[in-house]
């Protein structure tokens, strides 16, 4: 289907059956449940899911294919995230112009870095890249002021000189993004007996185009180009002596990943229309790094597995206080609880940077191949058991993926 | 002329800490042929061990005074740091006072074994594995590390003076002859240059005229031969990796009295020195220092007023705009070697 081989078929359907029922797949516990506070089945975060979903699998196409690691990447989000709040400003509020534009703007800039970073590999592209990033944001923060609206962020306003639709609504407020007419931060609920389902138009809008950029970066990998890129990383040499130069390839491959980034920088504004240039600083890039090992680097579900993973402990972890922890343990005696408490006190709450940090130490020491790896592991250590009831003859296994 | 100067001036002690910190990080490299993005966080361990020093000389405890009293008419209750008690009071002051410089004493240890610790216990691993992997191990390290100084110490900069006899400014315009009041300058900052000038000097004496030295050298030219000679290359490379710590960590505690520290200015200063290490040329010590002054010096320059408003933001992208003409133009930066990182 969709000229797919039946395996990535199959995936593909997955991926859109759970991002379709995701209002209901996070919401597993009653709203008024002690575990409510794990349901992820609000708009916002949802949002984030699939947004960071299509950055990390942009990131995935440059990094997991060709291997080159950008340290740059939130510079491409960023500026989609200015492009489309200046089409709001200037255009319509329809978000359709605004994320076209944010790709295209980020897709012209990934250009000209990508252009330049690409002269040199390995380290000496990431720190290019950093340094480009670094620049983008430290002109957005100063200089570029007028364009960027500096410390504060771009933001719409009341005397905006919208050419298609008002400048204000009937009464007197800005008005919101939507698509012809359906407003992005419409909601509908639904209450099933304890439980309540949050429908979002903008989530599903986005869900919409993460699977079309899940689709479209399936085709990526399975295609010749796909192949190419893999071939730039395994053995750039052996490819310069093939007669083929890497660096078109590569080139594409970048500024393809900075489209994405620019299509999730796009749908942010679109999800809230402002844009902060903190957005581009280079820990934002980090970020995506980490999403993308996190998940499995090189994978076609990884990334949106890890994106989704950091985005849920980033909410759900720092959520948790003291107090929730004291209720857990309850049922311990008194000293033993106060002790667990304080142990695991640094690890949640504020201090959730610093899971993260440690889990992505240890996926990098153990499991350089990310969440995937670590579920074919699983999976592998199954079928051999099976097999060994079998007694299977034949030895051979077949490689996964 | 003493615009210029004083520019120079202004250079050095950031000039001096990208510096040290490359030194310490193109020693890392250059012996284990590690990427260690975990440095800039030694750097921020080593200032928040100046920290720790002056709490702990300034731990109290309560003594009422006889001779005061409180607005409610009891017996005054004073702080009293346990110090005063061991060496009296003014010598106690005095310690409390020079805090930061005592402090280099006790980070040497601190950092060395933390510095060995990391190496033995992580990095060690990841000689084998592509330099992505160590740069993503030691990321996700160093942000281990900021957290948990950010647990035990706020997130909030944490002031820690100079002592008495270095703070304020003196005139040196007027030292080397020239008009007064020209070009005025903190005493801590040339206290900064002048140490960080020792540290260079320590570490290139150490690597030039020791045997010690000479086997660190060796390995780094030929690690295979040296090892087939009967030397064990590991573990002066681990103790090479302690001393950069060290360097890092002796950084950050002087550079406590010019910034407050706080638990991001490691990653801070981790991303310019990263850009020092890559335009000095990789693996080139002379080059991280030399590359470290320049671009220190070249920053100031890029924040005289003049500059600012013939370019504006120069100020904020002249390092990165360096480091992008030096890469594109020489690859391997000022002083690289060949076949160092070529590919």
């Amino acid at each position: 289907m969709f000229g797919l081989e039946k395996k990535d078929t199959s995936l593909l359907i997955i991926v859109a059956i759970l991002t379709m029922l995701a209002p209901f797949i996070l919401n597993p516990f009653p709203a008024d449940s002690a575990m409510a506070q794990f349901n992820a089945g609000y708009p916002d975060l949802m949002q984030r899911f699939v947004i960071f979903g299509i950055f990390a699998i942009g990131f995935n196409i440059l990094f997991g294919l060709t291997g080159y690691l950008s340290f740059g990447h939130a510079a491409f989000l960023g500026v989609g995230s200015y492009s489309a709040v200046w089409m709001f400003k200037l255009l319509s509020m329809n978000v359709i112009p605004a994320i076209i534009l944010a790709v295209i703007t980020s897709g012209l800039f990934a250009l000209l870095i990508g252009f330049i970073s690409l002269r040199r590999s390995g380290i000496y592209f990431s720190i290019l890249t950093l340094a480009f990033a670094q620049m983008s944001f430290a002109l957005a923060y100063s200089v570029l002021t007028p364009i960027t609206g500096g410390e504060t962020g771009l933001q719409l306003a009341l005397d905006d000189p919208r050419i298609l639709g008002a400048a204000q609504t009937a009464t007197g407020n800005i008005p919101v993004p939507g698509l012809f007419g359906l407003e992005m931060r419409e909601t509908a609920q639904l209450v099933l007996g304890g439980w309540e389902f949050t429908f979002n138009v903008g989530y599903y809008f986005s869900a919409i185009i993460m699977l079309a950029s899940f689709y479209l970066a399936i085709r990526i990998f399975r295609s010749p180009f796909g192949m190419m890129l893999r071939a730039i990383k395994s053995n750039q040499q052996r490819l310069n002596y093939t007669g083929l130069n890497a660096r078109p390839y590569a080139l594409a491959a970048f500024v393809v990943s900075g489209m994405y980034a620019g299509l999730a920088g796009g749908l942010m504004a679109a999800m809230d229309p402002l844009a902060g240039a903190e957005r581009m600083f280079w820990t934002a890039s980090g970020e995506v790094v980490l999403m993308t090992i996190l998940g499995g680097a090189g994978t076609l579900i990884g990334p949106v597995l890890g994106a989704g993973m950091i985005k849920y402990m980033e909410n759900i972890i720092s959520k948790i206080n003291s107090d929730i922890l004291h209720g857990w343990f309850a049922f311990m005696p008194d000293g033993l609880e106060d002790f667990v408490v304080t142990i695991i006190y640094p690890f949640i709450g504020k201090g959730w940077h610093l899971t993260l940090g440690i889990i992505f130490m240890l996926v990098v020491i153990f499991l350089p191949g990310g969440l995937v790896e670590g579920g074919q592991r699983i999976g592998r250590l199954f079928r051999r058991k099976k097999k060994d009831e079998k007694s299977d003859k034949s030895s051979q296994s077949t490689p996964a993926e | 002329m003493d615009a210029i100067i004083l520019q120079i001036l202004n250079g050095l002690d950031k000039g001096s800490a990208y510096a040290l910190i490359a030194l310490g990080l193109t020693l890392i490299f250059g012996t284990l042929g590690v990427v260690n993005f975990a440095h800039g966080a030694l750097f921020m361990i080593g200032a928040f061990c100046a920290v720790t020093l002056s709490r702990i000389l300034s731990l109290s405890h309560q003594v009422i005074d006889e001779t005061r009293t409180d607005f409610l008419g009891n017996p005054l209750k004073v702080d009293v740091p346990y110090i005063y008690g061991w060496f009296g009071e003014a010598t106690g002051q005095a310690i409390i006072d020079w805090s930061v410089p005592l402090s280099l004493l006790f980070a040497i240890p601190v950092m060395i074994l933390i510095g060995v610790a990391m190496e033995r216990g992580l990095i060690k691993h990841f000689y084998k594995r592509p330099h992505a992997d160590q740069i993503l191990v030691t990321f996700g390290l160093a942000i281990v590390l900021q957290e948990i100084i950010k647990y035990y110490y706020g997130a909030n900069p944490i002031p820690t003076p100079a002592p008495e006899a270095f703070t304020g400014s003196f005139d040196f315009g007027a030292a080397i002859g020239m008009e007064a009041n020209q070009i005025i300058y903190p005493y801590w900052r040339l206290v900064y240059f002048a140490f960080a000038a020792v540290i260079i000097g320590a570490v290139f004496a150490f690597l030039q005229f020791t045997t010690f030295g000479m086997v660190v050298r060796a390995g780094m030219a030929d690690r295979e031969t040296v090892g087939l000679l009967g030397i064990n290359i590991d573990r002066r490379f681990t103790i090479m990796f302690g001393i950069a710590a060290a360097v890092a960590g002796l950084a950050g505690v002087m550079y406590t009295p010019i910034n407050s520290p706080n638990y991001h200015m490691g990653m801070d200063f981790l991303v310019l020195s990263f850009v020092v290490v890559v335009v000095g040329g990789m693996g080139s010590l002379p080059g991280a220092v030399l590359a470290g002054f320049l671009l220190g010096i070249l920053e100031s320059f890029a924040s005289m007023k003049e500059v600012i408003d013939l370019i504006p933001g120069i100020n904020q992208i002249i390092i990165y705009l360096v480091a992008i003409i030096i890469l594109l133009t020489r690859p391997r930066g000022l002083m690289g070697r060949k076949g160092v990182m070529e590919d």
